[in-house]
C-alpha cells in the first residue's frame, strides 16, 4: 500500500504522528464497538454453550436459534412469542412521544432564539434546572397523577409521561442552532409579506433540519429504552413494551441468555440505524449555545 | 312573605354591589394578565362583558353539569375543561381584533412545552415536596399525615439514618461526588482527546466518528445489562482477558471496589462519545484564522490549544459539562442495571439509594424528603459552577 497516498489529505503532519493517530483511534473504536459485539455473539452461540470464555466474535457452530425462539415463540412448550408486540407497543409510543416533544420544542427554542422577552433569562436556566430533578423523583407523584386521571395501562398515560422528558434540553439545542441563522433571511421574508410564524415555518424549520433530527432523536431514544416509568405505568403483560418484555427473559434462566441477546440485538438494530443514519448532522445540530468568533 | 324591609334591602344592596365589584375585580385581572401577556390595552369594557360572561358561562357549565357528571372518566372531564378555556381565550383574542403582538407570539409559541413541563415536571415536584411533608409509606398510603413535624423527621433521617438499608447519607454522598468527579473527568478528557483526534482532515474519519459513538446509540438498557454480563467472574470478558494475560481474576461484582471501577468504566464508556460530539462540534466552529495567526506568532501546538481551543470551546463546554455532571449524577440506569448498587450498597449512588428507598422499602415521605436533598444539593452545585465559569451568559444573550 502506498502510505503517503493513504495519509495523503492529513496536511501538516508527519506521517509518524499520523500513524499514531490512526491507530489511537483504531483502537478506541475497538473498545467503542467490541463490547456491542459480544451481545451479538452470545445471541449466536448454540444454546449448550451460552456460557462461554470464548472470546471469538463468531462462536464455533453459530446457529440463528435464539432469533428463532424470539421471533416464533417456543416449539416445545408452545410458548408464543411476543416479540412484535412489544416492539409494537414501543414504536407507537415512542414516535408519538417524539414528535410531540420536537413540536413542543421547537415552538419553545424558536421564542428562546428570536425574542427578547421578560423572563428568557430565567426560562432557560429554569430549563436547565428541570434537568437537576433526580431520576425517580417525579416517578411517585406521577404515578399517583395518572392513576387518578385513569391512565394507568393506558398507552396515552406512558405517551403523556414521556412526551416532556427530552424536552428541556431539546429547547437548549434548538435554541442554539436558530440561533445561528442569521436574521437577515427572516427579516427579507417578513420584508416580502410573510408573517412571522410563516418565517418560522418556511425558512428557519427547513434550515433546521439538523438540529430537528437531533432533537427528534433525543426524544425517542429516551423514550425507546426507558424502563422504570413503563414499568410502573404498564403493568398488563400484553402492553409491555419492549424493555419491560426483555426483562421478562433476565427473570428466566436456562436459555434466556441466547435469547435476552438476540432480542437484544433486534431491538438495538433499528434504533442504532436511526443514530448513525442521523449522526451525520450529530456534529452540525449539536449545539449548546453557538461558538463566537 | 317577603317584606322588603330597609334591612333586607341594605343586604340584598350589599349583595349586589359586592357582585358588581367582584366582576369590576374579575375584569380587571383578566386585563391585567392579558395587558402583561400581550401588551395589549382592554379595547373597551363592553368587550370586557362579553368575555367575562362567556367566562361565566362556561365555568358554570363545567361546575354545574361537567364536573359531576358521572357518565365522563376524569380524563374526559379534564379534557373538556381544557377545551372550554381554549374556546374562551380564542374567543378573548378574535374579539380584541387577531392580531398579536410580537411579545405575544413568543408567548403563544411558548404556551404549548409550559404547560406540558408545568404538568409533568412542576406539578409532579411540587407534589413531591407537598409528600415531604407527610409519613407516608406501605402501610399508611390512605391514612398519612399531612404536618411539618413529619417533614422534620424525614429530613432528620436523612442525614441521621441508613437511606436504604445499609448505607448512610454521607457515604453515598461521598461516592456520588467520587462517582461524578471520575465520570464527568474522563467524559471530558477522553471526548476532547478523541474530538481534536477527529478534528482534522483524515482518510476514514466519518467511519472512525460512527463507530465511536456506537456506545451513544445503543440503547443504554441493553449495554448496561451486555456490560453486567461481561463483569462475571467464569465468563465475562474482563476476566477472560485477565486470565489469558496470566493475570488473577477479579470478584467485579462482589468486591465494593472493584465493583465501584466496574460501574465507572461502564459509564465511562457509555458517556465519552456525548462529549466527543459535543467538543467536535464546537471545534468546527472555531475559525481557522486563529490558528493561522497563532502560527505565525510561534505558538506551539499546546499553547494553541490552551490559548485559542480551551476558551474558545467554552460556551459549549460549560453547558456540555454541567449536562454531563447532572446526567451521571442522575445515572440511575447504570447503577440499576450493572451492579443493583451490590455489594451491600456499596456501589449505591445517591439516586439508586433514593429509588430503593422508594420502590423496595416503600418509605414514601423520607424518599420525597431525601429527593428534595438530593435536588438542593445538585442545584446549588450548578449554580456555583454557572457563577464560577460565567459560561452560561453566553449561551443564553
Amino acid at each position: 500500500m502506498n502510505w503517503r497516498k493513504f495519509f495523503y489529505r492529513a496536511h501538516g503532519d508527519s506521517p509518524f504522528k499520523r500513524l499514531i493517530i490512526h491507530l489511537i483511534l483504531i483502537g478506541a473504536c475497538v473498545i467503542a464497538v467490541y463490547p456491542i459485539l459480544r451481545i451479538f455473539t452470545i445471541s449466536i452461540r448454540p444454546g449448550d454453550r451460552l456460557l462461554s470464555t470464548d472470546l471469538r466474535i463468531i462462536p464455533k457452530d453459530a446457529t440463528l436459534n435464539s432469533y428463532r425462539l424470539v421471533l416464533f415463540g417456543d416449539p416445545v412448550t408452545k410458548r408464543k412469542s411476543d416479540f412484535f408486540l412489544w416492539l409494537w407497543n414501543s414504536l407507537v409510543i415512542t414516535l408519538t412521544t417524539a414528535t410531540i416533544g420536537v413540536i413542543l420544542s421547537a415552538s419553545a427554542a424558536y421564542a428562546f432564539s428570536r425574542f427578547r422577552f421578560p423572563g428568557r433569562g430565567p426560562g432557560l436556566i429554569f430549563l436547565l434546572t428541570t434537568q437537576m430533578i433526580p431520576a425517580g423523583m417525579l416517578l411517585l407523584p406521577l404515578y399517583i397523577m395518572l392513576s387518578r386521571l385513569k391512565l394507568i395501562n393506558n398507552y396515552l398515560g406512558l405517551v403523556i409521561a414521556y412526551s416532556v422528558t427530552s424536552v428541556p434540553f431539546s429547547i437548549w439545542i434548538l435554541k442554539g442552532y436558530f440561533d445561528t441563522i442569521p436574521l437577515d433571511l427572516e427579516e427579507a421574508a417578513l420584508i416580502d409579506g410573510t408573517s412571522r410564524l410563516g418565517a418560522f415555518y418556511r425558512i428557519i424549520l427547513p434550515l433546521s433540519t439538523p438540529s430537528l433530527a437531533i432533537a427528534f432523536l433525543f426524544n425517542f431514544m429516551s423514550g425507546w429504552s426507558e424502563y422504570l416509568v413503563a414499568r410502573v405505568v404498564l403493568q398488563k403483560a400484553n402492553m409491555y413494551t419492549w424493555p419491560l418484555g426483555l426483562w421478562t427473559f433476565a427473570g428466566q434462566f436456562t436459555l434466556a441468555a441466547g435469547r435476552f441477546a438476540a432480542a437484544s440485538i433486534m431491538i438495538a438494530l433499528p434504533a442504532m440505524a436511526l443514530f448513525l443514519y442521523s449522526s451525520k448532522w450529530l456534529v452540525s445540530g449539536l449545539t449548546l449555545g453557538g461558538v463566537k468568533g | 312573605m317577603i317584606s322588603l324591609t330597609p334591612q333586607i334591602m341594605a343586604t340584598s344592596l350589599v349583595t349586589v354591589l359586592r357582585f358588581l365589584l367582584m366582576i369590576i375585580g374579575a375584569l380587571a385581572l383578566v386585563e391585567a394578565v392579558v395587558y402583561t401577556l400581550f401588551h395589549r390595552r382592554p379595547k373597551n369594557v363592553l368587550f370586557g362583558v362579553v368575555v367575562l360572561a362567556l367566562t361565566a358561562l362556561f365555568l358554570f357549565v363545567f361546575v354545574r353539569y361537567v364536573r359531576p357528571a358521572t357518565g365522563f372518566t376524569t380524563t374526559r372531564k379534564v379534557g373538556i375543561g381544557i377545551a372550554l378555556l381554549l374556546v374562551d381565550l380564542a374567543a378573548y383574542w378574535l374579539l380584541s381584533g387577531p392580531r398579536i403582538s410580537k411579545l405575544g407570539l413568543a408567548y403563544l409559541l411558548l404556551t404549548p412545552a409550559l404547560i406540558g413541563i408545568t404538568g409533568l415536571i412542576i406539578y409532579p415536584f411540587a407534589y413531591n415536596v407537598y409528600l415531604a411533608f407527610t409519613n407516608m409509606s406501605m402501610t399508611t398510603v390512605r391514612t398519612y399525615t399531612f404536618s411539618l413535624q413529619n417533614g422534620l423527621n424525614n429530613f432528620k433521617s436523612v442525614f441521621t439514618g441508613v437511606v436504604a438499608h445499609d448505607a448512610t447519607f454521607w457515604e453515598v454522598l461521598l461516592r456520588s461526588i467520587l462517582w461524578t468527579a471520575i465520570n464527568v473527568f474522563f467524559h471530558v478528557t477522553g471526548g476532547m482527546a478523541l474530538a481534536l483526534l477527529l478534528n482534522r482532515p483524515m482518510r476514514f474519519r466519518g467511519l472512525y466518528r460512527t463507530l465511536l459513538v456506537f456506545p451513544w446509540a445503543i440503547p443504554q438498557t441493553i449495554a448496561c445489562m451486555a456490560l453486567r454480563n461481561e463483569f462475571n467472574y467464569h465468563y465475562g470478558f474482563f476476566n477472560v482477558l485477565l486470565r489469558n494475560l496470566g493475570l488473577k481474576p477479579i470478584n467485579w461484582l462482589t468486591d465494593p471496589f472493584w465493583a465501584f471501577v466496574a460501574v465507572c468504566i461502564s459509564n465511562i464508556w457509555l458517556g465519552i462519545p456525548f462529549m466527543m460530539v459535543i467538543i467536535l462540534g464546537g471545534l468546527q466552529s472555531i475559525s481557522q484564522e486563529y490558528y493561522e495567526a497563532a502560527e505565525i506568532d510561534g505558538a506551539s501546538g499546546w499553547q494553541q490549544f490552551r490559548h485559542i481551543t480551551l476558551p474558545l470551546l467554552r460556551p459549549v463546554t460549560t453547558p456540555a459539562i454541567i449536562l454531563g455532571t447532572v446526567w451521571t449524577f442522575n445515572a440511575l440506569n447504570v447503577i440499576y442495571l450493572v451492579t443493583g448498587g451490590n455489594p451491600q450498597e456499596k456501589t449505591d449512588i445517591l439516586v439508586s439509594s433514593l429509588y430503593k428507598a422508594a420502590f423496595d422499602f416503600y418509605r414514601y415521605g423520607f424518599a420525597a424528603a431525601f429527593a428534595l436533598v438530593v435536588f438542593a444539593f445538585l442545584f446549588l452545585f450548578s449554580l456555583i459552577y454557572i457563577r464560577m465559569t460565567g459560561g452560561l451568559k453566553a449561551a443564553y444573550e
